[in-house]
């Protein structure tokens, strides 16, 4: 709060509060922005990562060319391209199955982190008791648990959800704890003084209090159901039609089609960076009036 | 008829720490009621046991604030340590307004969903809680903020927010916990002017927890000195200067002696202790 506006008002009428010293003292943050919301920094900030980018691939295609690197050890950003291009039909058909697939144990891991947390919040004995089992199923790495589970769930996609979930639930979990134990212990006395009901309290305080923490747990877990999903597919290994992009990569990989490897890669990331600008639109969307973390730091 | 009244109340923490020892006090209606005294002896403590935010190892608390207005008699409910706590049930709830040291806010809410709190939980209609939040929001000076976050107000304006949440229940005694402590002297003098207008202007019981003894000489009628380790009153001084009081006030002689008398029975206590 750097700026205060000096504006006096004559406005107090019968009311006791004195006007000049409300308007006195109501700080300028609107005027207070600071450089990455001005509309030149705005664009700056796209901008600049995008020409980078460009530059890169740039560099990446000259290096390629001017070398005459054999396609099969580093593809040209073009070739790339055009393999995407052909083999668009069947890259298609197992990106939307990665899409699925990450986006149904991100939700199942938004269902269970809260459901939990929400079970964990209402007893520290509940949660010390249970804890444990959360923390051995995200501390073993899933490339060591996949196999097990693939030998034991009958249905591949159940069985690549499950281990994508186990991966992604963590976070949200241990975030919406943290959140759900953070409301303002003032504000918790005047909930229990206006006798306010458990769904109140759950509703108009627990909840609110929790939101930044959960949105920070699902930035994490955005990417992490991702990564659980590839990794998951890899050790599946599975081959044919109702297949990811990860069956993909490993099927270029025994061909040496390197160029489809990296058309394959290349699919993954922007799924990975979609989820990561979702997000972050999202949290600033539900964040962005309030919360220290979403506001524009002034100077 | 006393509106609230302790009798032999003690507070000891889990800790075992004595926070408060045979604290017996009569709140009268329309009292400006100061606690006065260092840190830690037990002024808050008192003021979240009458809130019946707390409740007490030994003693017993009457309320007629809410309830039947005769002494509260349900029966206890949540104290098992407290031998004869007395609440009011249901329905009192709104008599009583608790101002806390920080402003307490809700950062996702406007103003106005701020000081509608209560009002919702207490499950009022939306038109008549519209009304009273404005009411609330005309009381303290700041009805043209009503749609702004609490972060875009300064701590004065904040400390006002507190205030009229508190009020548009329409108490019938109002607790403040240092309320004016962290704001600047200007700010503060500003703040204690029109609570006093208000106290007057709505002629509800105030309990003003306080460790200046120049804030408590201008507020209230009436100043409980407290003492530390353990927590206990030591003087209770009837301030019997004429309201308003002003600026006038503040620098007349008459407040210069009754600070002059409360800061000795202040360090009286303090002097004891170190002996």
């Amino acid at each position: 709060m750097a700026l205060m506006t000096t504006s006096s008002s004559s406005n107090a009428g019968s009311s006791p509060g004195n006007g000049a010293d409300r308007n006195a003292d109501r700080c300028a943050d609107k005027s207070a922005d600071d450089d990455a919301s001005r509309p030149q920094a705005r664009w700056l900030r796209i901008g600049l990562p995008l020409l980078l980018i460009a530059l890169a691939l740039l560099a990446w295609e000259w290096l390629v060319r001017a070398n005459n690197i054999p396609h099969y050890v580093i593809p040209a950003p073009s070739l790339v391209l055009q393999t995407l291009v052909k083999e668009w039909p069947s890259l298609a058909a197992s990106w939307w199955f990665t899409i699925k697939l990450t986006a149904s144990a991100l939700l199942v891991a938004i269902a269970g982190g809260v459901l939990l947390a929400g079970v964990f919040s209402l007893s520290r004995w509940v949660e010390l008791a249970f804890l444990p089992f959360a923390v051995v199923l995200q501390v073993t790495p899933i490339i060591a648990i996949a196999p097990l589970i693939l030998i034991y769930v009958d249905s591949t996609f159940a069985a690549l959800l499950l281990c994508a979930w186990l991966v992604a639930f963590f976070p949200i979990l241990s975030n919406t704890v943290i959140g759900l134990r953070s409301a303002d212990h003032n504000l918790r006395d005047l909930f229990t003084l206006y006798k306010a009901s458990p769904w109140q309290r759950l509703r108009l305080l627990l909840a609110p209090s929790a939101l930044p923490f959960f949105l920070g747990g699902l930035k994490i877990a955005g990417g992490l159901s991702l990564v659980g999903a590839v990794a998951a597919e890899f050790v599946a290994g599975s081959a044919g039609k109702d297949t990811g992009l990860a069956s993909r990569v490993l099927e270029a990989s025994f061909r040496n089609e390197i160029p489809r490897m990296f058309a394959a890669l290349l699919l993954i990331s922007l799924t990975g960076v979609a989820i990561f600008i979702a997000f972050n639109a999202l949290s600033h969307w539900l964040l962005g009036r309030w919360h220290d973390s979403e506001l524009p730091t002034e100077r | 008829m006393a509106l609230i009244e302790l009798a032999g109340v003690s507070k000891r923490y889990d800790q075992g720490t004595v926070a408060l020892q045979d604290l017996s006090l009569t709140l009268q209606p329309r009292e400006f009621v100061s606690f006065l005294g260092p840190s830690g002896c037990g002024k808050s403590t008192a003021l979240r046991l009458i809130a019946g935010l707390l409740s007490p190892t030994t003693g017993t608390i009457r309320r007629s604030v809410g309830g039947d207005g005769v002494g509260a008699g349900n029966a206890d409910k949540g104290s098992n340590r407290g031998k004869e706590s007395k609440r009011g049930g249901r329905g009192g709830d709104s008599e009583l307004g608790f101002v806390f040291q920080e402003p307490t806010l809700m950062p996702w809410a406007i103003v106005a969903d701020n000081v509608s709190l209560p009002l919702r939980l207490q499950g009022l209609a939306r038109g008549e809680i519209a009304r009273r939040v404005d009411e609330a929001l005309a009381m303290v000076g700041l009805d043209s903020f009503a749609t702004v976050y609490p972060r875009e107000l300064s701590g004065g304006m904040k400390m006002r927010v507190s205030i009229a949440r508190a009020l548009v229940t329409r108490p019938k005694l109002l607790l403040m916990d240092e309320p004016f402590a962290a704001l600047d002297e200007i700010t503060r003098i500003r703040l204690n002017n029109d609570l006093l207008v208000l106290w007057q202007q709505l002629a509800f019981t105030v309990v003003f927890v306080t460790h200046s003894v120049y804030e408590s000489v201008y507020l209230s009628n009436r100043i409980v000195v407290m003492a530390a380790r353990p927590g206990r009153v030591v003087a209770d001084l009837p301030i019997d200067a004429p309201y308003p009081r002003d600026q006038q006030f503040r620098t007349s002689a008459r407040y210069g002696e009754l600070c002059r008398q409360v800061s000795s029975q202040l360090h009286g206590a303090h002097d004891n202790q170190l002996k």
